[in-house]
């Protein structure tokens, strides 16, 4: 309070330099990450793409290039496999597992959400990669997409407890009082009141898992063996590690066939919930 | 802002007396709530518990991945253990992903995260979406995807950063294996800090920032005594968060491999080479355990000082 004010001209050269510095910033945080993303919406259109970015030649003629790779659109197909097969496997379950645990009081239950919700931040796929490789060997499934998408759901259940719980303990529960009035049984009560009622966390939900799974390279990398049955997160590292030089034309236009359903999906999710944190932290 | 307001708001709060059974609407009863949890739980536990429990016993074994020792492995005791800390490459590998951790994940992401949230607090329009957009969409993009960017960026012959540098033949990912899988991390995850510091900084009260600036506070002193006091709870889940994401993730493995001569194999990657390619399951089965101890203590000593911090404000 006691500093007298600054005159008007210091404040004016202040004000402009920084601005100044925050234009420049910008421009640098800018630069550091659309730069690499450059090379992903140039090339895929481009006669004959290098790895250096520039003016494309444009052409479609590239995605061609998918429907004759032997591998290509099978290895989407894989994707969509077990993304879509983990989604409907976590939201039955997890529906299920919340509706209850959200309605009755289960001894232990606040505890137990969140030991399994610490271990799965602790236990990831990295961690317990020797033993949950030796498990499937063991149980046979080793080098089938079921394997993957068991792994997988075990490890983002917890989570998808969590979130179903959250939105389910919001639903009036009036609804179901009067479901049960005329005799309608707890699991009619859950498929015909409670999971319309709770569509928009199932929806979040769906995507959410769709989207890890997609993008997940190293359980399918650890698990599946044979091309046939790779899903485009470790077909798209096979395309770039094999001996010789990488086919760009093949590759560009992979990689953005590969990243726009979840890039798409992302903000969808974005554009119509926001964003929410979960796991102790809601702003 | 009572923590139970999210279900019934305030009007429809119930007796304490009646609430379990005005809880359970549907008449589930305890039984079947149990049967409901039940197949969800079995999942979990089957392959998510079981492999971190068996990480214990594979790791005092000396199963390999071919030969005699696949057929019957033996158990050998703490003997990978004492192998593990007696190796120099262990400790490498695990000084590695401290640098890492420390680098990338809580000062480049957590910094750089904050900065964009903070730069573009009062900012609206096309340049707060545009870079939202990319900061995210690096974020977003499959990481097999992000890594073939990166290498194509840092290409040797053909890359564009030499190209715009003009440093044409340097290979930045065999000359500066470490700073590039770094600067990569920190391209990759910033977005998730930007985004929680974003919400977190929405919901600093106006007010108390409009008497910050009544009794002449600038900006600088606006951050460090209204700002950073009001997000300590995000400031803390967002390291955790990112400690513990940083310390496990594989994706560095598909920029640099862990090269070259093991420069870059941070402790998610030693594991991998040293289990699947080098065939010795129970050694990595042992390292492992080592890791999942190290993340524990790192989520343990969180919620330390999430309840000290709780606890000191209440």
């Amino acid at each position: 309070m006691s500093a007298p004010p600054p005159s008007l001209g210091r404040r004016m050269v202040r004000h402009y330099l920084s601005r100044v510095l925050f234009v420049v910033a910008m421009g640098l945080v800018l630069v550091f990450f659309a730069l690499p993303m450059l090379w992903l919406v140039t090339a895929p259109f481009d006669a004959d793409p290098s790895l250096t970015v520039g003016w494309p030649d444009w052409t479609l003629a590239n995605f061609a290039q998918l429907a004759e790779n032997r591998y290509a659109l099978g290895s989407l197909r894989n994707s969509l496999i077990l993304g879509v097969g983990t989604m409907v496997l976590v939201l039955a379950l997890g529906s299920l597992a919340a509706y209850a645990l959200s309605r009755v009081r289960i001894p232990g239950r606040d505890g137990l959400l969140y030991a399994l919700l610490l271990l799965s931040s602790i236990v990831t796929g990295t961690a317990a990669m020797v033993p949950t490789f030796q498990l499937m060997t063991q149980i046979g499934l080793i080098n089938t997409q079921i394997g993957v998408i068991l792994v997988l759901a075990g490890g983002v259940l917890p989570t998808v407890v969590f979130i179903l719980k959250d939105f389910m303990d919001s639903i009036p529960k009036s609804y179901e009082e009067s479901a049960r009035l005329y005799g309608a049984s707890p699991l009619q009560i859950l498929t015909h009141v409670v999971v319309p009622t709770a569509r928009p966390g199932l929806a979040f939900v769906a995507v959410w898992t769709v989207v890890q799974v997609w993008g997940n390279f190293l359980v399918p990398f650890l698990l599946l063996r044979t091309p046939e049955s790779q899903p485009a997160a470790v077909l798209m590292y096979t395309f770039y590690t094999e001996g010789g030089q990488p086919d760009l034309r093949l590759l560009s236009a992979f990689s953005l066939v590969f990243s726009v359903p979840v890039i798409a999906m992302y903000f969808l999710v974005n554009r119509r919930y926001g964003f929410r944190f979960h796991g102790g932290i809601k702003s | 802002m009572s923590a139970t307001g999210t279900a019934a708001g305030p009007g429809l709060r119930r007796q304490p007396g009646r609430r379990r059974r005005a809880d359970d609407v549907a008449g589930l009863g305890r039984v079947r709530a149990g049967l409901f949890v039940a197949p969800a739980l079995a999942l979990i536990g089957l392959f998510l518990v079981f492999p971190a429990v068996w990480t214990i016993y594979l790791g005092m074994t000396d199963y390999r991945l071919t030969g005699l020792a696949a057929a019957n492995p033996e158990f050998v005791g703490l003997d990978n253990f004492a192998t593990a800390l007696g190796d120099d490459e262990f400790w490498h590998s695990l000084w590695l992903t401290l640098i890492f951790v420390l680098v990338s994940g809580v000062i480049g992401q957590t910094l750089l995260g904050f900065s964009v949230a903070w730069a573009l607090r009062r900012v609206r329009g096309w340049v707060k979406s545009v870079i939202e957009t990319l900061v995210l969409a690096a974020w977003v993009v499959p990481a097999s995807v992000a890594s073939f960017l990166w290498l194509a960026l840092l290409d040797r012959r053909t890359g564009t950063l030499n190209a715009l540098l003009g440093t044409e033949g340097t290979a930045w990912l065999i000359e500066y294996p470490m700073v590039a899988i770094i600067v990569f991390n920190v391209w990759v995850g910033t977005a998730f800090s930007m985004l929680l510091f974003s919400s977190a900084l929405a919901a600093v009260p106006p007010s108390q920032l409009e008497s910050a600036r009544m009794v002449g506070a600038g900006s600088w002193q606006q951050l460090r005594d209204v700002v950073l006091p009001n997000i300590r709870g995000h400031i803390l889940t967002n390291t955790l968060l990112i400690t513990l994401w940083t310390f496990n993730t594989f994706t560095p493995y598909l920029l640099t491999a862990g090269g070259p001569r093991d420069e870059s194999a941070i402790l998610a990657v030693y594991i991998y080479t040293t289990a699947i390619p080098g065939g010795q399951l129970g050694m990595g089965a042992a390292i492992s355990l080592i890791m999942l101890l190290i993340n524990l203590v790192i989520a343990l000593g969180y919620l330390r000082v999430a309840r000290a911090a709780s606890g000191g404000r209440r």
